[in-house]
């Protein structure tokens, strides 16, 4: 199963990723009519900062999902590729999930009095922030491959350091 | 972060804060992350099939659509911020010889010739005769003349040319960057920056340069200009920061940058008849006129008038919630203010046609009649002063004494009482002798990025203490000012044994029975010519260049596109030049490499980028001292 990841020091806070999200779950998709849609179109994943360091923090669909244990109408369900999602007609607005959620990536849609999450663009292949980001720093990575990739980053640089 | 060392600003936000009313530290905060590209220079929209960006890692794209690389983003943008703030300049110079015509044909009685030496001076200078005509005539030359200055001519800038020295005339003309128009270069800029001109991010970079140097002569201009109309300063005891508003008068605060506008509130709020109103109003302390950012300078030079606040905390004066009118003219005027004064009784008032804010009452001011236009804005100010809720006023107690008003002909004179017949002598032995180390001219804004007034007030504590002699203008002035570091007290706090000795020396000249203040205050950002016009005479006594005197600059907190302008000009007269934020041009190897070292070579100042105050003040020592080594001084 693929995960997005993020690699904090390629990210330049530029907050293509939140727009790149927000079009996506526009009615129209584009951005210039969802810059005019009314109410406008909401993200799902939010670029965080210190002076150190920025990155997006995004909902890591996680296998014993805390949102999901505690949503008590039915509303969050996990689908078929493995994705946390809702049945909007479902959410009661208790934010119970809200609470919850250990990354803060679970909002509340203020107009529809429903609560909003990452449902990972789940008809899309690549997900609409990784495909906005343009410095690589979100990525579709298998989870099993990221820590292959880290390890070999690290006999890389061992050879560098020999070499 | 802090958002600013300055108690009587903490004192202030901290009441907004518990109010839920937001101001510039929270509208950044919101902001943060800003874009990175941004931050680098490394985004184009200067075309429609832009936006571009440019990674800066490995693997993104390595041009825009059209082929141009990060080095000619980066310089574009430097560029294009070069011209918008010599457009400012030259907007400003432009009002003041508009006006300065109109008074010699007849046209503008209240703008009389105040300064009719200062207008011999600068007629005598660029070329204009003098003998036996009366004023009128001449200022009318004089202002025929700086007009001339701003389309495009056959020969270079009058306000350039006259002003530099011989080896900066030399230099400027073999590298190609002598400016012939102000208001031509800033359009050349625009053009060779748009669409397919130039792709020499070097030769843009020159372009720069040369707009710089307008925008140096529109600065110097307009400052022989507002001293011709208002005199030029002389030194002043008045007060800082936001103690200077006054529970029982009627508050006005002037914001902005021209004095035109300014010098004549600042005139009219002191006639009978306008004070009797105030008082008839129920204000017993009549009206209390309080200066904030550059106007706040001018008027402190010229009038004596205290200084609320500078640039960065100009919402703080609102939230005292004693102000009954903030009357504004252009520049570094906030938006907010107009949803901050909405928040009290006070009044916001815009005043010129190119400088307009939704919800503010609009008083427009016209040189033909400017006293009747500001007693409007008084009377304005006296009826909302009705209004005022006394509970929610907040004044700090804060304000510190500030010795004000070192124009150069205020420096020379203070000299001349210690040798008449040679000024400049005192000043160069002293230099010589090492009792002066150097000259750091501190200049530039404040900005929400630092942590308010910390790089200025660690800076001038490292350099005072090395016997650095301490010049300031625009709002470094006003940290300085707040903060008690233009006193004689300071002086003996903080001055080395030589820099103490010396302004010791002149101050007891001039009669000031203790020392001359630790900070030189010469005006207004625009008055930064002010500054160049005592290196450039320091140079021309001692038969050297620019680039080889002990003089530095700093803006170790700076904003505005006219602050970059005046960088990028100091650094072609030749001063290494501190930045204390860093601007947006990392993101191009050439250009970052052209700012801080290639110019040294060629024009023999350069920019020295470094966010740590107390690092900078050692970079800048180390400066001196390499210079004052070229002239075979001890180090």
């Amino acid at each position: 199963m693929k995960q997005v990841f993020v690699i904090p020091e390629r990210c330049m806070g530029c907050r293509s990723c939140e727009i790149g999200c927000a079009v996506q779950h526009s009615k129209e998709k584009t951005l210039f009519s969802a810059v005019l849609q009314s109410p406008p179109p909401m993200k799902r994943l939010f670029v965080e900062s210190t002076d150190a360091i920025r990155m997006p923090i995004i909902c890591r669909h996680c296998e014993d999902a805390p949102c999901l244990r505690a949503c008590i109408s039915g509303c969050l369900y996990r689908d078929e590729k493995g994705f946390v999602r809702r049945r909007k007609e479902r959410c009661i607005g208790c934010w119970t999930c809200i609470m919850v959620c250990p990354f803060g990536v679970v909002t509340r849609d203020r107009e529809k009095h429903i609560a909003v999450k990452c449902d990972r663009c789940h008809k899309l292949d690549t997900p609409a922030c990784v495909a906005a980001c343009p410095t690589g720093a979100l990525v579709l990575v298998d989870i099993d491959d990221m820590p292959k990739e880290t390890r070999q980053r690290l006999v890389l640089a061992g050879q560098k350091g020999v070499g | 972060m802090e958002k600013s060392i300055d108690r009587a600003t903490c004192s202030v936000l901290r009441n907004a804060e518990k109010s839920g009313i937001r101001t510039v530290w929270e509208r950044y905060s919101a902001q943060l992350p800003q874009c990175g590209f941004g931050e680098t220079g490394l985004c184009c929209r200067h075309c429609m099939q832009g936006p571009c960006r440019i990674s800066p890692f490995e693997d993104g794209p390595r041009e825009g659509v059209c082929g141009a690389t990060a080095d000619v983003m980066v310089a574009r943008g430097i560029s294009r911020a070069v011209a918008a703030g010599t457009a400012s300049h030259g907007g400003h110079a432009k009002h003041m010889a508009r006006t300065l015509l109109r008074s010699a044909m007849g046209e503008a009685p209240d703008y009389p010739i105040k300064d009719e030496a200062k207008l011999q001076a600068v007629a005598a200078r660029i070329g204009v005769s003098v003998d036996g005509r009366d004023a009128a005539a001449i200022a009318g030359d004089v202002a025929r003349k700086a007009l001339a200055d701003f389309s495009e001519k056959d020969s270079p800038l009058t306000w350039a040319a006259t002003t530099v020295t011989k080896g900066r005339v030399d230099t400027f003309l073999k590298f190609g960057v002598v400016p012939t128009g102000i208001d031509s270069a800033v359009s050349e800029s625009m053009h060779r920056t748009t669409y397919g001109v130039d792709a020499d991010p070097v030769n843009i970079l020159l372009g720069a340069i040369q707009c710089a140097l307008a925008d140096y002569s529109a600065c110097h201009m307009a400052t022989d200009l507002a001293d011709i109309l208002f005199g030029t300063p002389s030194p002043v005891v008045t007060k800082a920061n936001l103690g200077v508003l006054k529970r029982n008068a009627v508050n006005i605060a002037l914001h902005g940058h021209n004095p035109l506008l300014s010098d004549i509130v600042a005139q009219v709020s002191g006639e009978p008849d306008m004070t009797e109103k105030a008082k008839a109003a129920g204000a017993p302390e009549g009206i209390n006129v309080v200066g904030v950012c550059c106007t706040g300078n001018e008027v402190m030079m010229r009038h004596k008038i205290p200084m609320a606040t500078s640039s960065v905390s100009q919402e703080t004066v609102l939230l005292t919630g004693a102000v009954d009118a903030m009357v504004v003219d252009y520049q570094c005027i906030m938006p907010s203010l107009a949803n901050i004064a909405e928040c009290y009784h006070t009044k916001l008032i815009t005043t010129m046609p190119i400088a307009k804010i939704p919800k503010a009452l609009h008083i427009e001011f016209h040189e033909d009649d400017a006293k009747e236009s500001a007693r409007r804005i008084i009377e304005a100010a006296i009826e909302a002063y009705g209004k005022r809720d006394r509970d929610r006023v907040h004044i700090p107690d804060e304000s510190s004494t500030a010795f004000a008003g070192f124009s150069t002909e205020a420096i020379v004179g203070a000299l001349s009482l210690v040798n008449r017949e040679d000024p400049l002598k005192p000043l160069i032995d002293n230099i010589v002798a090492g009792n002066i180390y150097g000259v750091c001219l501190f200049a530039g804004c404040n900005t929400v990025k630092v942590t308010q007034d910390a790089n200025y007030t660690a800076m001038i504590k490292e350099l005072a203490k090395k016997n650095v002699l301490i010049l300031a203008t625009g709002c470094a002035s006003g940290a300085f000012a707040r903060h008690g570091f233009m006193t004689p007290e300071a002086t003996e706090q903080y001055a080395g044994p030589g820099l103490k000795a010396v302004l010791t020396a002149v101050g007891q000249a001039a009669g000031l029975g203790g020392p001359l203040p630790l900070v030189l205050h010469m005006g207004s950002c625009v008055d930064n010519s002010r500054a160049a016009d005592v290196a450039v005479a320091l140079a021309n006594k001692l038969g050297v260049d620019l680039p080889m005197l002990p003089v530095v600059a700093s803006a170790p907190e700076p904003v505005t596109e006219k602050a970059i302008a005046i960088g990028t000009w100091a650094v072609a007269a030749g001063l290494p030049t501190h930045l204390g934020v860093i601007p947006p041009v990392l993101g191009s190897k050439v250009v970052t490499e052209v700012l801080t070292s290639t110019a040294k070579d060629l024009f023999g100042g350069y920019f020295i980028v470094e966010p740590d105050p107390v690092k900078a003040a050692e970079k800048l020592i180390t400066v001196l001292g390499e210079r004052r080594r070229g002239l075979g001084l001890s180090a």
